[in-house]
This record gives C-alpha cells, sequence and structure tokens, in this order.
C-alpha cells in the first residue's frame, strides 16, 4: 500500500471521528452514548495503528494496543456497570433544541479548520491535515459537557475531549512519548473510577444526577 | 458537441428516461412488498395505473382556477427537463449546459412552487394543509441538497453537471470522505424530496400525516396519471443524480454507440439496486412526526456542510 493511500486512510477515519463527535452531542440516550465512546476509541485506535505502520514509529503500536483495551473495553465496561447501578440505562435526556446545538458545533468546526490550517500548513507530518478535526474534536467535547445536564454524559464528554487530545498528538507529532501517553491513560481509567464514586454521592445527596442541583450548595 | 450524434443521444435518453420511469417505481413497490411478505403486484402496475387514469373523464372543482389545470402539464415538464439535464447514460449531452446544478434545484423548486399553489388554489382544507407541510419539507431540503451538490462541484472545480460525473468517474481511485458525507446528507434529502419513509409515507391517505397526497388530493384522471407519472420521473431523476455523482463509473460519451450497452447495463444495475435499497431503508425506518422533519433534515444540512469542510480541510 502506498503513503498516499494511508494517509487516505487517515483522513477517513478522521472523517468518522468528526461525526461520531456530532452523533454523540445529539444522542440523548445514555447507553448510545456509550457505544459511540466506544466507537470513536476504536477508529482512534486504528487511525494510530495506520499511522504508526506508515511511519515505522514502534511506540504507536504500543499506544494503540493501550487505546483498544483502555478505550474500547475497558472503560466502556466499567460504564456500563456504573449505569446498570446507578439505574440509569434507559435514561433519555431532554436536549434543548439539538438543530441550534449542531450549527453552534458547525460554527466550531469553522472555527477549530481556521485555527489549524496555518499550523498544519507548518507541519511535515503525514497527518498534518487531521490537526483541525483533533481541534474540532476538543472543542465539541466541551460543548458537550456544557450543554449537558446530567453528570454521566459529561463525563462522557470529557473522556471524548481526552481521545481529541490524543488523536491531536497523534496528527501533530506522531504521537507524545510513551511514558506520557502511559500517565494519561491511568489518570483517564482512574478519573472515570473517581466519577463513578462522585455519581454515586451526588444521586445519594440530591436524589437524582441533575447537575443543576449543585448550584444550591453556594453558602449564605 | 451539438452534432446529430449528441442530439440523438439526448432525445433517446430523455425518451428512454420517461418512459423507464414508472418501471423504477413499480420495482420498489415489489420490493417492498417482498420485504413486508406480501404477495408482490406486478412490477408494470403503475404503467397499467397511469393507462387507466389516462381512460377516465376529468373531474374539476367548480372555482379552480387556471392554475390548477396547467400544473399537472408544469410538473411533467420540469421533471421531464430535469431528466434531460442530469447524464443518466451520456455525458456531455447538448442539452447539459442549459442549466448547472443551481438551476437543477431551481427547476425542482418551481415544480414544488406549483404544486403548492395548485393545492391552495381549489381552497379546501387539505390542500392548504398539504402544501405548508410540502413547504416546510422543500426549504429545508434545498440548501442541504445545494451543499451536497457543492461538495462534489469543489472536487470537480465546476458547477456543471456534465463536468462533475466527468471528473469523477474519470479520475484516480482516492478516498474522499467529504465525498462520503455528501453521499449521506443525499440520501437523507432524497427520502425527503421524494415524500418517502421516514418523512411522508407515499402509500398513506391518513390525514394527519400525508404531505404529498394532500397535495394531490383534488386531481383526477389524465391530471392525476401526469403528476403520478411526474413523480415517478423525480425518482428517478433524484436517483440518476445520486447514482452520477457517487457511483459514475460506466456511463457513457455522448455520440459513443459502442459504449452505449454497457452504459445501459450498468445504469440497470444500479438503479436496480437503488431501489431496492430505497426498499429496505423504507420498511426497516418508521415515519417520523412532522415535527420531527426540521431535526432530519438539519442532520442532512449538518452532514453536507461538513462533507464540504472536510473536502477544504483535508483536501479529498
Amino acid at each position: 500500500m502506498g503513503i498516499t493511500l494511508l494517509a487516505e486512510l487517515v483522513n477517513v477515519l478522521a472523517a468518522f471521528l468528526l461525526l461520531l463527535a456530532f452523533a454523540m452531542l445529539s444522542q440523548r440516550r445514555v447507553l448510545t452514548l456509550i457505544k459511540l465512546l466506544a466507537w470513536q476509541g476504536a477508529a482512534l485506535a486504528a487511525s494510530t495503528g495506520i499511522v504508526a505502520w506508515s511511519t515505522g514509529q514502534t511506540h504507536l503500536y504500543y499506544s494503540a494496543l493501550i487505546t483498544v483495551l483502555l478505550k474500547v473495553i475497558l472503560i466502556p465496561w466499567v460504564l456500563h456497570r456504573l449505569i446498570d447501578r446507578l439505574f440509569v440505562r434507559w435514561d433519555i435526556e431532554t436536549l434543548i433544541n439539538i438543530p441550534t446545538t449542531m450549527l453552534i458545533g458547525i460554527g466550531l468546526v469553522i472555527f477549530a479548520f481556521a485555527l489549524a490550517t496555518p499550523i498544519s500548513q507548518m507541519a511535515t507530518t503525514l497527518t498534518r491535515s487531521t490537526l483541525g478535526i483533533a481541534l474540532f474534536l476538543l472543542l465539541l467535547s466541551f460543548l458537550m459537557m456544557i450543554v449537558r445536564q446530567k453528570a454521566v454524559p459529561q463525563v462522557i464528554g470529557f473522556l471524548a475531549m481526552e481521545n481529541g487530545l490524543f488523536f491531536a498528538a497523534t496528527s501533530a507529532t506522531y504521537g507524545m512519548p510513551l511514558v506520557v501517553e502511559l500517565g494519561v491513560a491511568l489518570d483517564v481509567l482512574v478519573g472515570t473510577f473517581i466519577f463513578g464514586i462522585f455519581f454515586f454521592h451526588i444521586r445519594e445527596r440530591f436524589d437524582s444526577l441533575d447537575i443543576r442541583h449543585m448550584e444550591k450548595l453556594k453558602e449564605d | 458537441m451539438n452534432s446529430v450524434p449528441g442530439i440523438a443521444f439526448q432525445i433517446l435518453q430523455s425518451v428512454f428516461v420517461v418512459l423507464a420511469a414508472p418501471l423504477l417505481t413499480g420495482w420498489v413497490n415489489q420490493c417492498r412488498a417482498w420485504l413486508q411478505n406480501r404477495s408482490a403486484p406486478s412490477i408494470l402496475l403503475p404503467y397499467f395505473t397511469l393507462a387507466k387514469l389516462f381512460h377516465k373523464d376529468a373531474v374539476f372543482a367548480r372555482d379552480a382556477s387556471p392554475i390548477f389545470r396547467w400544473t399537472p402539464y408544469i410538473l411533467f415538464g420540469c421533471m421531464w427537463l430535469a431528466a434531460g439535464i442530469v447524464p443518466v447514460l451520456a455525458t456531455g449531452l447538448p442539452f447539459a449546459p442549459a442549466a448547472d446544478i443551481i438551476a437543477l434545484v431551481g427547476v425542482f423548486a418551481l415544480a414544488r412552487m406549483f404544486s403548492a399553489l395548485a393545492a391552495m388554489d381549489v381552497g379546501t382544507s387539505f390542500g392548504g394543509l398539504g402544501a405548508r407541510r410540502e413547504m416546510l419539507i422543500g426549504f429545508l431540503a434545498e440548501p442541504a441538497m445545494l451543499m451536497t451538490l457543492f461538495t462534489a462541484a469543489f472536487i470537480s472545480g465546476s458547477t456543471q453537471l456534465t463536468t462533475i460525473v466527468d471528473t469523477l468517474a474519470h479520475r484516480e481511485f482516492a478516498l474522499y470522505p467529504s465525498l462520503a458525507f455528501a453521499a449521506v446528507a443525499f440520501l437523507m434529502v432524497l427520502l425527503a424530496e421524494n415524500a418517502r419513509i421516514p418523512i411522508d409515507n407515499p402509500t398513506t391517505h391518513l390525514e394527519l400525516t400525508m404531505v404529498h397526497e394532500a397535495l394531490i388530493l383534488e386531481y383526477s384522471a389524465r391530471h392525476l396519471a401526469l403528476i403520478e407519472w411526474a413523480v415517478a420521473i423525480k425518482l428517478f431523476a433524484y436517483m440518476t443524480i445520486g447514482i452520477a455523482l457517487f457511483l459514475p463509473w460506466g456511463i457513457a460519451d455522448a455520440g459513443d454507440w459502442s459504449a452505449l450497452p454497457y452504459a445501459f447495463a450498468a445504469l440497470a444495475g444500479k438503479l436496480a439496486l437503488a431501489g431496492a435499497g430505497l426498499a429496505l431503508i423504507e420498511a426497516l425506518l418508521a415515519k417520523l412526526r412532522l415535527f420531527l422533519a426540521p431535526e432530519f433534515l438539519s442532520t442532512a444540512f449538518l452532514l453536507a456542510v461538513l462533507g464540504m469542510l472536510t473536502h477544504f480541510l483535508v483536501k479529498g
């Protein structure tokens, strides 16, 4: 396979990630959100694997493997267990006005692309054109954390943001050093567990996972 | 380009589309019947229906204006014109420079406007209701359609449909994520524009849900036949636009008679698959509430815009 075809494959996967990000933004069901997150991890691992193969950077193989283990299998499994234990498996969140959120998302795409174009022109990596998409993944996950009111989708937004960061690292500089990546991966895993414990505390305190209740915690 | 073979090709294609369009409708209906475990009607049923309608006497409302009488002919003319512009069998037809993709969308919009006017003309409540719904769907579907076509236009550097198809059919193999986005968006627009599930159910006459049927409720006999025929041509035209943009391989050049049998075979195969696919989509999906239609179409618009942006970012 030629290098151009591999670069095109990475582009296709980047486009797939873009699509998944929008799907996550507009998805109402918690269960589907977790599935989408797992798909995002799979696409991420596939693109990392392709980059590793086309550049011969062995440490990227390891990070692709860690991505599969952690983001496709372990974290979705933990989240599944969490929503089972919290009895929110079939939870449907009422979102305000999906078309408007989508339009804001399009605005973010344009912003991210405009921001990334001058940077990617200076870069020499095979995957420089995907930097804009990586940046956009970050911004859209931010948006998702802002517009969601329930705790579980917010955490999924946080995890998606980490995915975007990872993708940015792969596309801009062929990945961070392995030690850093291992550290981040562990942090995310531990973070998920801590969030899980938080969920139970939030629900115990307010009988709901709605974050708006936290605003009442102010002291007078 | 405007030579005798070119004109012969143009006439051949225009006549072929008009004659073959009901066959495609019949094929979609047959596939859907199979998927729903019913015994399927004959694939020629749309022709029999048209023949039956042409032999009946036309009935008009007492206070129908000329717009009401002319609309079936305008609709049929618009769709026939569209079928002449789209490169169905061959590229470089003499008719093609008459209109680019923007004008093509305009031709469809003209047909929609007249069908809405005619529906409101008689003054029945169903007509007005259908016209309003049709315009709601139309004004959301049009920008998505244009954005889809623009994505393909950016790749080939021209808004002429025939040039786009020429470029896409003869390029080297490359993966275009932008075209994948555009294809999905186009599929959603096709479903909405042709009054298909999930936006509208083409077989229902239930007053709460019908959109297209409410528009043509007042028509009878030859006028109804012309409208039904125009609807069939519209579906055919949309499918061939989709094929021309996303699966253009095997199309002939105007005047090249030797490539024609292959072009026919390729088109027949692609249309058979597309018709079966449409029936499958209709069998799998449920009709959306009317108020969810904007959400459906804004998703189509979003995908089309994403396709265009992806094209600029990753150059593919």
